[in-house]
């Protein structure tokens, strides 16, 4: 079957099972756009590249498959840049198509010619340039194998204008083998005895999860071995939604602005299983301090997280999920049997002491709306079961420490790169992957107009996205730092002259509601999440209220500002 | 310390750019670096010298590796391997040092490719040390140019 490049680029994406595509169209993608409309795939029109490419992370994030996002040449491709760059901090599969002027102009700065390639090879686990019309479909599959294998990330593929047009005969490769390519998932059997061994003799284990139980869909696996062991639980940011937060076990997120509980237990086990997490100096503070009395056992399924910034006792490169199977395997006999050295309360009694000595909080107001209360009402109105995708900032801290994660793929939020503007187009890319769940965008009154444009996108499809914003009337998480170490110097933290965000709403087609009364926040909330449209809800807190506790940069764990 | 990794690379364009982006985007440091195709079609080999702790090294090692352009890298500094450049050396030599300098070229076991009246030019193959040694020691005539090949090396046979 001869096919235009076009349509085998179209027919390949059938074939790899996508039902949706973000995008904006341009010159050179118009044959692209010209046979969309013969193939079953929905194509959301978004108003700004960046928007596209975060909801395409936010597709594949919510629903644990790979996104794809369409975008032209030149300026269509440098806008989506700082979405790449967010999927390849974060480790999402999402693969990228650019147009691209035609291959006999690339070189002569043609309009609308940026070397796309280039500017995105560092923040791509890989990229293809297309020359030549008969490789399009092979590379189409490599991108898609390459985005979701190993440990994932995005893929970007350029499509020069007359390889669109160009025909071939199209036959799609059903494998792929790259010898330059092998990801390691098989965990090695002799590492495995050992952790499993150094669990058995364990007084005081700890499990300190990453966004690589979440991609690898591991917490099952997670909770049945804290749970049989007795082995507390803590996560990143990235793998908040691992361990259901209701559990006694569970003692909520570590490092800057971890709970008191996590980061003391971080600073006092003796054997720390980190699984899928990558020692960020956001979650590790100061480094020579950092589970200074624990054996620490590294589980990444990519070999350069290992030893990066820690050194590590047993280090293992696998696949969480395989490798927490493994483990269970191993230890699932002395369950079954109870030959397991019981373990003594010691442990579990230090952790309940601390979290009821420092539990999360904050100073209540009847006059202020304060945002930590904010989230609470949301935590009780859906029982800790909604999709939430955050903004950057402060509004991104309280929406992690206050909102009780239940299930996995519920916590959408740019952890790596920290992109203000993310939250609200990964909130649409979530509501396309479930039309029927509650999405909530938390945002600050900063980050949210990063990427307003979205609303258009949203109202267009009818996507009833809920976006909270916390409105301090500052770039809060900047002014809190200037609070606290730069002399209250609030130089260019002040957000004066923002849109009258109701108007703003009601002017897009969407809803809008403002709420300035403690008293009002549960009942207006109720009314926004149920009115099945897009919705704005813009709540006046307290201005300067700051993010607790907090450990400040450069020092350790256990040197926490507290509440 | 300083090591020598023989990097098997798939000949593509950009590959280059891949290798020498990750070096100057996580801040490593390369000494030297040299690319050439081997007899296998598609395939290169880059012969880099980069110098660095041993967990700096590491970590230079897994992210090429990572690179999915990169089919194999060996650190030829733990094995037993045979290391030599090339340099061509333009040396002023007219009047009465041109003997001295044609018997350090000598001695040095290296080879003059051209000659005119004002100068010569060396070509000299070596490990590290002997190309400084020859610098050294060609230095006070005046040196015009130098164009070097950077390291190349190879794992010795078994003995």
């Amino acid at each position: 079957m001869e096919l235009s490049g076009a349509r085998i680029l179209l027919e390949s994406l059938v074939r790899e099972g996508v039902e949706v595509i973000f995008g904006f169209p341009g010159g050179a993608v118009i044959d692209i756009y010209h046979q969309i409309p013969n193939y079953p795939i929905k194509h959301i029109l978004v108003r700004h590249e960046q928007g596209a490419i975060h909801a395409a992370d936010g597709y594949a994030r919510a629903k644990g498959r790979t996104g794809v996002c369409l975008v032209t040449s030149g300026p269509g491709a440098t806008n989506a840049v700082t979405g790449i760059a967010t999927a390849y901090m974060d480790s999402i599969p999402v693969v990228i198509f650019t147009g691209q002027v035609p291959t006999a102009l690339i070189g002569n700065d043609a309009f609308q010619e940026v070397d796309i390639v280039g500017i995105t090879r560092p923040c791509t686990k890989h990229n293809y340039l297309v020359k030549d019309v008969a490789k399009l479909a092979h590379t189409i599959k490599e991108a898609f194998f390459l985005a979701a294998s190993g440990r994932p990330g995005p893929v970007l593929v350029d499509l020069p204008k007359d390889v669109m047009q160009a025909v071939c005969e199209y036959a799609y490769p059903k494998k792929i083998s790259m010898r330059s390519y092998n990801p390691h998932y098989e965990p090695n059997p002799r590492q495995v005895k050992k952790v499993a061994e150094l669990i058995r003799q364990a007084k005081a284990p700890l499990l300190y999860a990453g966004g690589g139980v979440i991609s690898s869909n591991a917490h099952k696996e997670l909770v049945w071995l804290a749970q049989n062991f007795r082995i507390p639980v803590t996560a990143t940011l990235m793998g908040l939604g691992c361990f259901p937060a209701h559990d006694p076990l569970w003692l909520g997120m570590l490092g800057m602005h971890g709970t008191f509980a996590a980061n003391h237990a971080i600073s006092n086990c003796d054997l720390l299983l980190a699984v899928g997490a990558r020692f960020d100096d956001r979650v590790t503070g100061k480094i020579s301090h950092f589970a200074q009395k624990a054996q620490i056992v590294h589980i990444d399924i990519d070999p350069t997280s290992i030893q990066k910034n820690v050194p590590v006792q047993v280090p293992i490169v696998a696949d969480c999920r395989l490798f927490l199977m493994a483990l269970k395997k191993e230890l699932e006999i002395c369950v079954s049997e109870k030959t397991c050295p019981p373990q003594s309360d010691r442990w579990i009694d230090q952790i309940v002491e601390w979290k009821a000595k420092h539990p999360r909080r904050y100073t209540p107001s009847d006059t202020l709306i304060k945002p930590q209360f904010v989230i609470e009402v949301m935590n009780k109105l859906t029982k800790g079961r909604a999709i939430i995708t955050t903004e950057v900032g402060q509004n991104q801290m309280w929406a992690a420490q206050f909102y009780d994660f239940a299930e996995p793929r519920t916590i959408l939020t740019s952890g790596g790169l920290g992109t203000m503007g993310y939250g609200f187009p990964a909130a649409i890319g979530a509501q396309m992957a479930f039309p029927d769940k509650l999405v909530i965008d938390v945002a600050g009154d900063g980050s949210i107009q990063m990427n307003i444009q979205e609303m258009a996108t949203a109202v267009c499809y009818g996507l009833p996205v809920k976006i909270v914003i916390l409105n301090n009337g500052y770039l809060g998480m900047v002014r809190q730092w200037q609070e606290l170490f730069y002399a209250k110097n609030y130089c260019a933290t002040c957000l004066d002259a923002s849109p009258d965000f109701v108007k703003l709403a009601e002017a897009y087609g969407a809803a809008g509601y403002r709420i300035t009364d403690p008293a009002k926040v549960e009942s207006t909330l109720k009314k926004a999440f149920a009115n099945g449209k897009t919705t704005i809800v813009d709540i006046a807190i307290d201005p300067e209220e700051n993010v607790y506790p907090m450990v400040p940069a450069g020092k350790s764990l256990t040197e926490m500002i507290l509440v | 310390m300083r090591h020598i990794l023989s990097v098997l690379v798939e000949n593509e364009p950009g590959v280059l750019s891949r290798v020498s982006g990750l070096f100057s985007g996580r801040g490593f440091n390369i000494e030297t670096l040299n690319v050439a195709p081997t007899l296998e079609e598609g395939l290169s080999i880059m012969t880099i010298t980069t110098s660095g702790e041993e967990a700096i090294i590491e970590q230079i090692i897994k992210q090429l590796r990572k690179l999915v352009t990169v089919v194999k890298v060996v650190d030829l500094t733990e094995l037993k391997a045979v290391e030599r450049e090339t340099m061509l050396i333009k040396i002023d030599a007219d009047g009465d040092k041109r003997a001295e300098i044609l018997r350090i070229v000598d001695i040095f076991r290296c080879k003059i490719i051209d000659v005119s009246p004002e100068d010569l030019i060396v070509e000299c193959t070596g490990d590290t040390g002997k190309i400084a040694a020859l610098i050294n020691m060609l230095s006070r005539y005046g040196i015009k140019e130098i164009a070097r090949t950077g390291t190349v090396a190879m794992r010795r046979g078994m003995q």
